[in-house]
């Protein structure tokens, strides 16, 4: 692939960019390169094996509280430098605005992370194919209703980011990733159903095989049979992982940009109970734990730990450098980002603080209940400003604290406010997902499911 | 975009281990944004995206990758990763003859963005934001987003295909918010083709900006929406997405072949009303689906996937379509050079049928009706689907009254197709739309006249 810089080059790139900056002028330039592999299995043969290598630069230009942008999808020079002119020439038909500018040092310390796999770069792609042609095998032979798989796939990331800027700015940091994903198929008859296995994890050793396998299979065997149910209202029980998604969208409420634009249904309730006294959760990308955690924001400044919801309270929003500055507040180094966008605001690392009893035992304490197992829609069905929440669910139906017939295409129906007040149980069972977000069970009763 | 001897040797490059076909995809992307959002014009992106992805086939698997390097020295490093991973075995050099192919364009474009002054199009932000915020005084806030984008691309394969396309897009959305005693509620509203700026001669950045501000202030005298199953009646340009979850998704060919589609094994049979006559599209001019030539250099088709009722073809890639020795249907589309074409729908929509819209709405004594539907999403396997309804009203002894807040509906696929009862003579294409596969996002278009399936879930709260 194309020789790219590596640290320092890839700070030195930035440093060279952010260096040009003129007098009344701040300019940053944030670079990224990152390296994948990616194997998709079916049939007992590699269907795909890809290799990839990516690298790009994004240039912010302030002039006169105007602020321009352009990004180029390669490190070559002579691209980078009409990155800048462009960024330049956009600059002047912005608006000027009195909080645009780069972020400055805050003086908060990074944490200390240690987030790149050092052995991962060195494993052969003959082990990561092994692994998927496993993964595809285990999930085939566990179940009899389980004979084949949509894909089966193991995929890895290594990726470095720096950004530098005319204003003091200069961080450099590396991150690598890897997993395993596969989509099960059980079949009974006639009747197919399809759910997804993960394994997550920094090294090769961090991943399971057999964790990936057992999870597809369980979710896709389970659902065999399921049928329409009766519109009723029911106990919500949602799965760690679907607290997780629930809980990112309101996570995306809380974010400073919605609240100064009018745009959030919580922006004049900080120091307000806005959930359940029951829930606290927090955005917190230095704890090693989470797959998001991070040493530096798009901004280049220290992530750090953000306490969103504590005891049912709202606590403030995230903010980057802009909506800081703007609302009165600061940065919270929460600026979000790719090579191709300018810095917006976005939670990493949202977690729930676990709570008291295991999924079990939560599940125990319901009498008529919905456990949902995936959720469809989320894009169409959610407003997050309004906060309307209407989702497709699949699970399982809950009596007398067991679980009972499994249940398919149908929707249930709140606001995100309504939910987060209704929590009545919040289970001690964290668990970290794909996303970095780390979700626990929760239990909301008297929601709306519609089925017949 | 590549001198024709650098994309033979490159071919011939990636196959000197051996190997069914190579296959060069060449892309240069060009865009520019801008964004008006609380009142302020907030900045504007340039972007250029170049690069190349090759791909070697052996026997069932693809070897692939790609690289932004387009020197002669970065390609033949690219073509030697995707041997290596095909691992082919075998070998022989092959020699690789080029035929360069000319697909007809399914329109002509008369301003490439690029030659427009970037004062004009924060202008037309600006005459949209004002037109949405003159809309009411309710209306809070107004976010107006400007994007064009000329995407050239060219493929290259080792079966001797050679041949390129120019596309060009402009889009303009508007989202607005308007607050009111029961909260805040949003309307959007887009206008985009497969065009350039000459888009803005012919349709009116106020309407837009008007439209998009009004959907919001309906809301805010809305009902929740009912819960349960009820019949619901799609209006005409606004619910195309419903076929694209119902089946469109499940006749790519794909997830056909690997037993994850409803529709598996079912060519020929009956799968919906005769009035239903399905297509998808490629040469559809202007829409957002539209293009030359697809991502593997096949040549935009218009194909009948229902005729009538009955099913009639599924929609192929090169690979699957080269292994059953059929013609190509144009569907192979990837989102960029950086991944591998998967089979992909382009404007899908449903033909004019025989029924008058009003007796259709007049003939329904209970429901919903659905003016205009967002997103969706569909479990192939299954066929359940569901998507959100954006505009929507209650229909009451026949008529249209009150208007109902946001929510999803949720259906079954195969047995929605068989159970639409009424389609209308008054056919609209509906909004440009970006569908999402295995992570990749490519534009679409869909459309269908007013249409009504007995008997839908409402996923509301009443």
């Amino acid at each position: 692939m194309a020789s790219a810089p590596t640290e320092p080059d890839l700070l030195a790139l930035a440093t060279r960019v952010a260096d040009q900056a003129r007098p009344g002028e701040q300019v940053e330039a944030f670079v990224a390169r990152s390296t994948s592999t990616s194997v998709r299995a079916y049939g007992g043969e590699v269907e795909s094996l890809t290799q990839a290598s990516t690298s790009g630069v994004g240039v912010r230009v302030v002039v006169d509280h105007r602020e321009g942008f352009a990004y180029a999808g390669t490190l070559d020079e002579a691209t980078v430098q009409e990155a800048l002119e462009e960024a330049r020439d956009n600059a002047r038909y912005a608006e000027p605005d009195e909080f645009n500018g780069l972020a400055e040092p805050d003086g908060v310390a990074p944490a200390e992370l240690d987030l790149w796999p050092k052995g991962l770069p060195e494993v052969p792609t003959a082990d990561k194919v092994a692994l998927a042609l496993d993964l595809e095998r285990a999930t085939t032979g566990r179940d009899p209703r389980v004979q084949g798989v949509r894909v089966a796939m193991y995929s890895d990331g290594l990726g470095e980011a720096a950004v530098a800027t005319s204003t003091g700015i200069r961080v450099w940091d590396r991150a690598g990733t890897s997993y395993l994903m596969v989509q099960a198929l059980a079949t009974q008859d006639g009747e197919t159903q399809i759910a997804g296995g993960l394994s997550v994890g920094r090294e090769l050793e961090d991943l399971s095989v057999d964790e990936a396998a057992d999870d597809a299979v369980l979710r896709a065997t389970r659902l065999l049979g399921a049928a329409k149910p009766a519109t009723q209202r029911v106990t919500l029980v949602l799965e760690p992982r679907m607290t997780a998604t629930v809980l990112g969208l309101v996570g995306g409420m809380l974010n400073g940009e919605a609240v100064l634009k009018g745009r959030s249904p919580f922006r004049d309730r900080v120091g307000e109970a806005i959930a359940s006294p029951l829930l606290t959760f927090v955005d917190d990308p230095t704890d090693p734990r989470s797959l998001g955690a991070d040493t530096y924001d798009g901004e280049g400044l220290a992530r750090r730990r953000n306490e969103l919801v504590r005891d049912g309270v709202l606590q403030g929003f995230l903010q980057n450098t802009y909506t800081g500055r703007r609302s009165g507040t600061a940065s919270t180094g929460s600026a979000a980002r790719g090579v191709s966008s300018t810095p917006g605001v976005a939670a990493t690392a949202l977690a729930v603080a676990p709570g008291q009893g295991s999924h079990e035992e939560l599940l125990a304490t319901v009498d008529r209940g919905l456990l949902v197992t995936s959720m469809a829609g989320l894009h169409s069905g959610v407003n997050p400003v309004s906060g309307d929440f209407s989702v497709g669910v699949e699970g399982l139906m809950v009596r007398d604290g067991a679980l009972a017939e499994p249940i398919r295409e149908a929707t249930v129906a709140s606001t995100l406010q309504r939910l987060l007040l209704d929590i009545a149980a919040v289970g001690a069972d964290l668990e970290w997902l794909p996303d970095g977000t780390g979700g626990v069970t929760l239990v909301i009763p008297d929601v709306t499911l519609s089925g017949t | 975009m590549l001198d024709q001897d650098l994309i033979q040797r490159t071919l011939a490059a990636a196959l000197r281990t051996g190997g069914d076909l190579a296959e060069i995809f060449v892309e240069d992307r060009a865009s520019s944004n801008a964004v008006l959002d609380d009142g302020k014009v907030e900045h504007l992106t340039s972007g250029r995206d170049r690069g190349a992805g090759i791909r070697v086939i052996v026997g069932d698997t693809t070897g692939f990758a790609h690289t932004a390097d387009l020197t002669p020295a970065g390609l033949l490093e690219a073509a030697e990763a995707a041997a290596a991973a095909a691992r082919s075995g075998g070998g022989g050099v092959k020699e690789v003859a080029l035929e360069r192919q000319h697909a007809p364009r399914p329109h002509e474009v008369a301003v490439l963005p690029e030659t427009v002054g970037k004062g004009e199009k924060v202008e037309l932000l600006r005459r949209a934001d004002a037109a949405a915020r003159g809309a009411g005084g309710a209306i809070s806030q107004v976010t107006a987003r400007y994007g064009d984008s000329r995407r050239r691309i060219l493929v290259a394969n080792s079966d001797g295909l050679l041949t390129e396309d120019d596309q060009v897009r402009t889009l303009l959305s508007v989202m607005a918010v308007a607050t009111g005693d029961t909260g805040m509620q949003t309307g959007y509203q887009s206008l985009g083709r497969t065009v350039g700026f000459e888009l803005f001669d012919r349709y009116d950045v106020d309407q837009i900006g008007r439209e998009a501000a009004e959907r919001a202030l309906l809301k805010l005298s809305a009902r929740p929406a009912p819960s349960g199953t009820m019949p619901v009646v799609i209006g005409p340009g606004g619910g195309g997405v419903l076929f694209h979850e119902a089946c469109g998704h499940g006749l790519e060919v794909d997830l056909v072949a690997k037993g994850a589609s409803v529709f598996a094994g079912r060519i020929g049979e009956r799968v919906a009303d005769p009035r239903i006559t399905l297509v998808d599209d490629g040469t559809m001019a202007e829409e957002w689906g539209a293009f030359a030539v697809d991502d593997e250099g096949s040549v935009a088709q218009r194909n009948v996937l229902i005729q009538d009722g009955i099913l009639t073809d599924y929609m192929w890639d090169l690979l699957r379509a080269r292994k059953e020795g059929r013609p190509r249907s144009g569907n192979g589309r990837r989102q960029s050079y950086k991944h591998l074409p998967m089979v992909r729908m382009t404007n899908t929509y449903v033909l004019a049928g025989p029924d008058d819209p009003e007796d259709i709405i007049a003939s329904t004594p209970k429901g919903v009706y659905v003016a205009h539907l967002g997103g969706g999403q569909v479990n192939t396997a299954t066929g359940d689907f569901v998507f959100g309804m954006t505009e929507a009203y209650l229909i009451e002894d026949g008529r249209i009254t009150e208007p109902i807040r946001e929510g999803n509906l949720i259906g079954n696929g195969p047995e929605v197709l068989a159970s639409i009862d009424a389609v209308g003579h008054d056919f609209a294409m509906g909004s440009p739309g970006m569908c999402g596969k295995d992570g990749q996002g490519v534009p679409v278009g869909d459309g269908v006249p007013t249409l009504r399936v007995p008997a839908l879930t409402v996923g509301g709260t009443a």
